[in-house]
């Protein structure tokens, strides 16, 4: 394996991303980050800017407004990177999706700023803390 | 012989430091009633940001942004060369504790430098915070090395050599044991935790207001060399306060357990006073620092020239 990869499995630090969510998949994350679930025994480490992450907790229906910040956001993070859809509502938009102002779920939005990007699935409405820690560890073993 | 000692010094702070910010961690998760992260998590953030992306921001002066880390660590180098040269090398090392403060600066100002570069609003809030804490908290660490010189210099080895100052407090006591020692030794723990940026004063990085403020802009290797050089700095401050006041380190026979103890115990100090306390505003760290802490130690340095 290379070093590099190595790092990148053993440290994965997140930046938390909400694209106009109802709040709730916000605070299932806020949980995970919690001494209860202690994700730091996997490295795992919020961090405050886009610069630092190595994996971007996406979490809500995407509308128009919060589009092009996200497109920004995601040019600032360093690559090598992991975006993760948390919840129902990133995965599909939900009940939101024939909504005027919904442009769609992450993977659509994902094809057109960079077609070759990562992106990582945690169904759930909201999404459970233990789902979450599900979900990181099987992507981070399936790079 | 003096290269080979500059990279042996070198690597032995790089591995202390990488070794130190894991007891750091772990600690501050014991704290919390958590297991914390293995023993190897610096390793495999360092390896990790080295294989990143490096991202120059569009408005920033890229000459900067990108010297600032390197002048950093080399900083940092050469302060851990003549700080563990003296200890490993003997008296005859080139430098002394004037140099060594210098040095020991630098990394501040190179923080300083990159995060105005950066072109970054958020950075440079940092910056003027790092200068400010820069400004307050070197009067009074300058004060408690007068102190421990003072010290020293009545038993009559009065030069400013690292060795000479260990070589006192083997024959005649630690520094620490008397009145001025103790004064000398609280505000050299408040100013380490200061240079360090630890959590009473870590307002230039503080990740809830500022989100990284002066490494905010920094991603892949630069980012990993500002890490390296807290890294280095969190393990060269503990040993400096040894080597001020609690008798230095020696490593030969038994007494290098001691040593290692002596260095284990300071380090669980400043972690603990990290995890148990709030954040100060950065107007209030200026106050605490140029009022209470600067009187404080120049209570000491009274003392210590009455021989107390």
């Amino acid at each position: 394996m290379k070093p590099s990869l190595w790092g990148l499995k053993k440290s994965p630090w997140v930046y938390h991303v909400a694209l106009s969510p109802c709040n709730n998949c916000d605070i299932e994350i806020l949980d995970v980050l919690t001494p209860k679930f202690d994700v730091e025994r996997f490295g795992i480490k919020l961090v405050g800017s886009p610069r630092h992450a190595d994996a971007l907790l996406v979490t809500g229906a995407i509308n128009r407004h919060v589009l092009p910040r996200f497109k920004e956001l995601y040019e600032q993070t360093a690559k090598p990177c992991v975006v993760f859809a948390i919840g129902s509502c990133a995965l599909s938009s939900t009940m939101f999706r024939d909504s005027y102002n919904i442009v769609g779920p992450l993977e659509e939005v994902m094809k057109e700023i960079d077609p070759n990007a990562i992106i990582a699935y945690v169904p759930g409405c909201p999404a459970k803390p233990e789902a979450i820690i599900a979900g990181v560890v099987k992507a981070l073993n399936a790079l | 012989m003096a290269i080979g000692y500059f990279f042996l010094s070198v690597g032995v702070v790089v591995a202390l430091g990488l070794v130190t910010s894991w007891i750091d961690r772990k600690v501050t998760a014991l704290v919390q009633a958590r297991v914390g992260p293995p023993w190897y998590q610096p390793v495999a953030d360092i390896v990790k940001l080295l294989g990143k992306e490096t991202l120059v921001p569009e408005n920033s002066r890229s000459m900067g942004f990108l010297l600032a880390p390197l002048l950093g660590f080399a900083g940092a180098c050469a302060a851990a060369a003549v700080l563990i040269g003296n200890l490993i090398g003997g008296n005859g090392f080139v430098g002394d504790i004037i140099v060594l403060i210098y040095l020991m600066t630098i990394p501040a100002i190179a923080l300083i430098i990159g995060a105005c570069a950066s072109g970054s609003p958020v950075s440079v809030v940092g910056a003027t915070r790092e200068m400010k804490m820069l400004l307050s908290y070197e009067l009074p660490l300058l004060i408690v090395v007068v102190t421990a010189l003072i010290r020293a210099g009545t038993g009559g080895a009065a030069d400013f050599r690292i060795g000479s100052l260990i070589a006192f407090q083997q024959e005649s006591g630690w520094l620490v044991w008397s009145v001025s020692g103790i004064i000398g030794f609280v505000v050299l723990v408040l100013t380490t935790q200061a240079k360090l940026g630890l959590v009473p004063f870590d307002a230039p990085e503080a990740e809830q207001e500022l989100m990284g403020g002066v490494i905010s802009e920094y991603s892949g290797p630069p980012l990993a060399l500002f890490k390296l050089t807290k890294y280095m700095l969190l393990c060269m401050l503990p040993i400096f306060t040894g080597v001020l006041l609690l008798g230095g380190f020696s490593f030969t026979g038994w007494s290098i357990l001691w040593s290692i103890l002596k260095y284990v115990v300071l380090i669980v100090l400043i972690v603990l006073i990290r995890n148990t306390n709030p954040r100060l505003r950065i107007d209030q760290i200026m106050k605490l620092f140029w009022g209470p802490v600067t009187a404080l130690a120049i209570a000491g340095l009274v003392l210590a020239a009455f021989g107390l």
